[in-house]
């Protein structure tokens, strides 16, 4: 197995160190490590905005590309978390609480080092599980039949809606919505025009760009307007000769890098848990085995590590399921899918064998991208500082612009710039009322494929439900709708003991701006 | 107060959320529902609007008692940034219908930028000329977009 895994990854580097596929990627890091610096722009709404670009691109380039802007932009946002004390990006939240009090000591630049270092050894980790899991994990699924693959988009669903951030019932119920904006267009068997309320223009589905650009693009902007927390500039003043740690500091850092990476390969694992998830796991763990848990918060290199490192493999992770077996495990990783969908790519288990180039030079690509990151963020730590002082009231009409043309782009037409303007202000209705509109687009993503078995499994089983928990013919599908079940009944319980004893979950502290992870 | 904020909230969300599942249940039983051996088109809608008719006679039922965890203050009314943000696209849809991209790409990054309180109408004029010089050399010339740069009227 480990012998056909380098051969295919050596295949992956040729399709990846292609120039044109290479520039592709580089593009990418770049733009999302830019993202990821400048405060109030995030990866989900940069891959809405790229994704109408890439239409015309091929598919190898294409998901490069998107991929690089977001494991790029995860740099770029640790940069913003510690020398600003600004969580722009969720999973780099708790790395401020460490990250910024080192800056204050002056010693951000060393933070940043150790981050660029427990970044590429968390990445690494995540891309070497990926070449063994992701194959082994299809070898299972290709068995899958309609039944199966229902059941386990089903978990899928669930475990991203329930365990993402905000009220679990909200977050199904978001996805219910997804799973009916997912409808409208013309039905696959019988052309049946559904839910388009007489518009010719949605025949063909809403347009994925549209959706996710009205609900993470303007529904964000309209947020985050005039919402400007005065930022304190005065520390972030770091060069190249700064980055550099000691070895104590290296010392310090080396087990909670580790453990921080193992954390978050774990987390990348189960749906729903991404690396903001694995972020603050991570970090809560450090705290809990440190001989001095009450240090951290002043300035802890460890803490500044081990989030670090975890976040890193678990975004290089969350492609695991996302590839081999088309099930996405959060937003972006929805976005980069819907990607493949229209490029004419119909994503599972077959993917890896049917489009090798893409699934290898993916893999490939990371570590070329991460390699690219490493050589941006050092030497060119200073240019990345000078953009933390770009203002948001530059950056959103520029992006609306952006959002619109990229949205007429897809086909020439002004009707989805509407479209996607009237998304963004339901969207943004959506926020007031405490949903978090990010498991819309898990529904909508994989709407259609789950209708489409569903339908076919009801075909075969004629019209028995039971066939989800005939254990005898379908064990597999059984235990998935075994874990959906197990899912919905501990949030029950949770709930109830939350009402009666006025128990209290510690949740996750909502940060500005991105719904994500 | 706070506290009857988040209650009133809630039974706004749940009701919308049950408004949207009746449309789409009432859309739904217009097709073809067929059985659920052989599912027709009006099948999934129907049953996924019902779905979220429960899902919002839950989120509403539950409102007083459960939920709280996220006591996220409302935000303060922000209508100029709310109007602006609105009308940025707006104008680039009515502008680049009848007049082209140059002129939809300069009202639609002015008109947003004054959304942000501290923008001054210089500010505002120098950044929307520099997104519109560099949006059409990005998007006319280099990506080929095929909105007209200037043109008037259908």
């Amino acid at each position: 197995m480990i012998d056909t895994a380098f051969t295919d990854l050596w295949y992956g580097f040729g399709v990846a160190l292609e120039p044109h596929n290479l520039l592709w990627c580089f593009i990418g890091v770049l733009v999302g490590n830019m993202v990821g610096v400048l405060p109030g722009m995030g990866p989900v709404a940069t891959i809405s905005i790229l994704l109408p670009l890439t239409f015309g691109m091929k598919p190898v380039a294409a998901i490069l590309m998107l991929s690089g802007v977001y494991y790029g932009a995860q740099y770029g946002g640790a940069i913003c978390s510690i020398l600003l004390n600004l969580p722009c990006h969720p999973p780099h939240a708790v790395t401020c609480l460490d990250g910024y009090p080192l800056t204050k000591q002056g010693k951000g630049g060393t933070a940043l080092g150790v981050t660029v270092i427990s970044s590429f050894v968390g990445a690494s980790f995540g891309i070497t599980e990926m070449i063994f899991l992701a194959p082994a994990l299809v070898k299972i699924a290709l068995k899958f039949g309609p039944a199966e693959i229902c059941s386990l988009m089903l978990l899928g669903l669930l475990a991203g809606s329930t365990l993402a951030r905000g009220s679990p019932l909200k977050g199904v119920t978001m996805t219910v919505l997804g799973l009916i904006i997912g409808i409208v267009g013309s039905d696959i068997e019988t052309g049946t025009p559904r839910l388009t309320f007489g518009f010719v223009q949605l025949y063909d589905g809403v347009e994925i760009a549209a959706l996710a650009l009205g609900l993470f693009g303007i529904a964000e902007f309209m947020k985050s307007v005039n919402q400007n927390v005065k930022l304190d500039r005065a520390y972030a003043k770091v060069g190249f000769r700064d980055m550099w740690p000691s070895r104590t500091d290296l010392k310090r850092s080396f087990f909670p890098m580790i453990r921080g990476t193992l954390i978050g390969s774990l987390c990348a694992l189960i749906p729903g848990t991404g690396p903001t998830i694995a972020s603050f796991v991570s970090y809560a763990t450090e705290k809990k085995i440190s001989r001095t848990p009450e240090k951290f918060g002043t300035g802890m290199i460890e803490g500044v590590a081990c989030p670090e490192a975890s976040t890193h493999s678990s975004v290089q992770g969350d492609f695991i399921p996302t590839m081999s077996l088309g099930i996405p495990g959060d937003v972006v990783m929805a976005l980069i899918l819907g990607a493949l969908i229209i490029q004419g790519i119909v994503p599972g288990p077959q993917l890896i064998s049917e489009h090798p180039d893409i699934f290898w030079g993916l893999i490939a690509s990371f570590w070329v991208g991460n390699i690219l990151l490493v050589l941006l963020n050092v030497p060119m730590i200073g240019l990345w500082v000078k953009l933390l002082a770009v203002p948001y009231k530059y950056l959103f009409p520029s992006a609306l612009f952006f959002i619109c043309i990229g949205v007429y782009g897809v086909n020439n037409d002004l009707f989805q710039v509407g479209l996607t303007l009237v998304i963004g202000i339901f969207g943004y209705i959506l926020l007031l009322l405490g949903f978090h509109p990010a498991p819309i687009l898990l529904g909508f993503v994989l709407g259609p494929r789950f209708e489409e078995n569903f339908r076919r499994a009801m075909l075969i089983s004629r019209g028995d439900l039971l066939v989800f928990v005939d254990f005898r013919n379908h064990p597999i599908a059984t235990v998935f709708v075994g874990l959906s079940a197990l899912l919905i009944v501990i949030q029950i319980v949770l709930w109830l003991r939350k009402s009666k004893f006025g128990f209290r979950v510690p949740t996750v502290p909502s940060t500005p701006s991105e719904a994500e992870g | 107060m706070q506290f009857l904020l988040k209650i009133r909230r809630d039974y706004y969300a749940g009701a919308l959320m049950m408004l949207i599942g009746l449309i789409v249940v009432n859309e739904g039983r217009t097709y073809q529902l067929g059985t659920l051996q052989r599912m027709g088109p009006g099948y999934f809608p129907v049953a996924l609007g019902a779905l979220l008719v429960f899902l919002g006679m839950l989120i509403a039922g539950t409102a007083s008692t459960g939920g709280a965890e996220e006591q996220e203050a409302m935000p303060h009314a922000e209508w100029r940034g709310w109007f602006c943000i609105i009308a940025g696209p707006a104008l680039f849809i009515v502008f680049g219908k009848y007049f082209g991209l140059m002129p939809a790409t300069f009202a639609c990054v002015f008109v947003s930028a004054l959304g942000d309180r501290d923008t001054t109408l210089k500010s505002a004029v120098i950044l929307a000329a520099s997104v519109t010089i560099f949006g059409i050399l990005l998007f006319s010339y280099l990506l080929q977009v095929s909105m007209p740069i200037l043109k008037w009227g259908l």
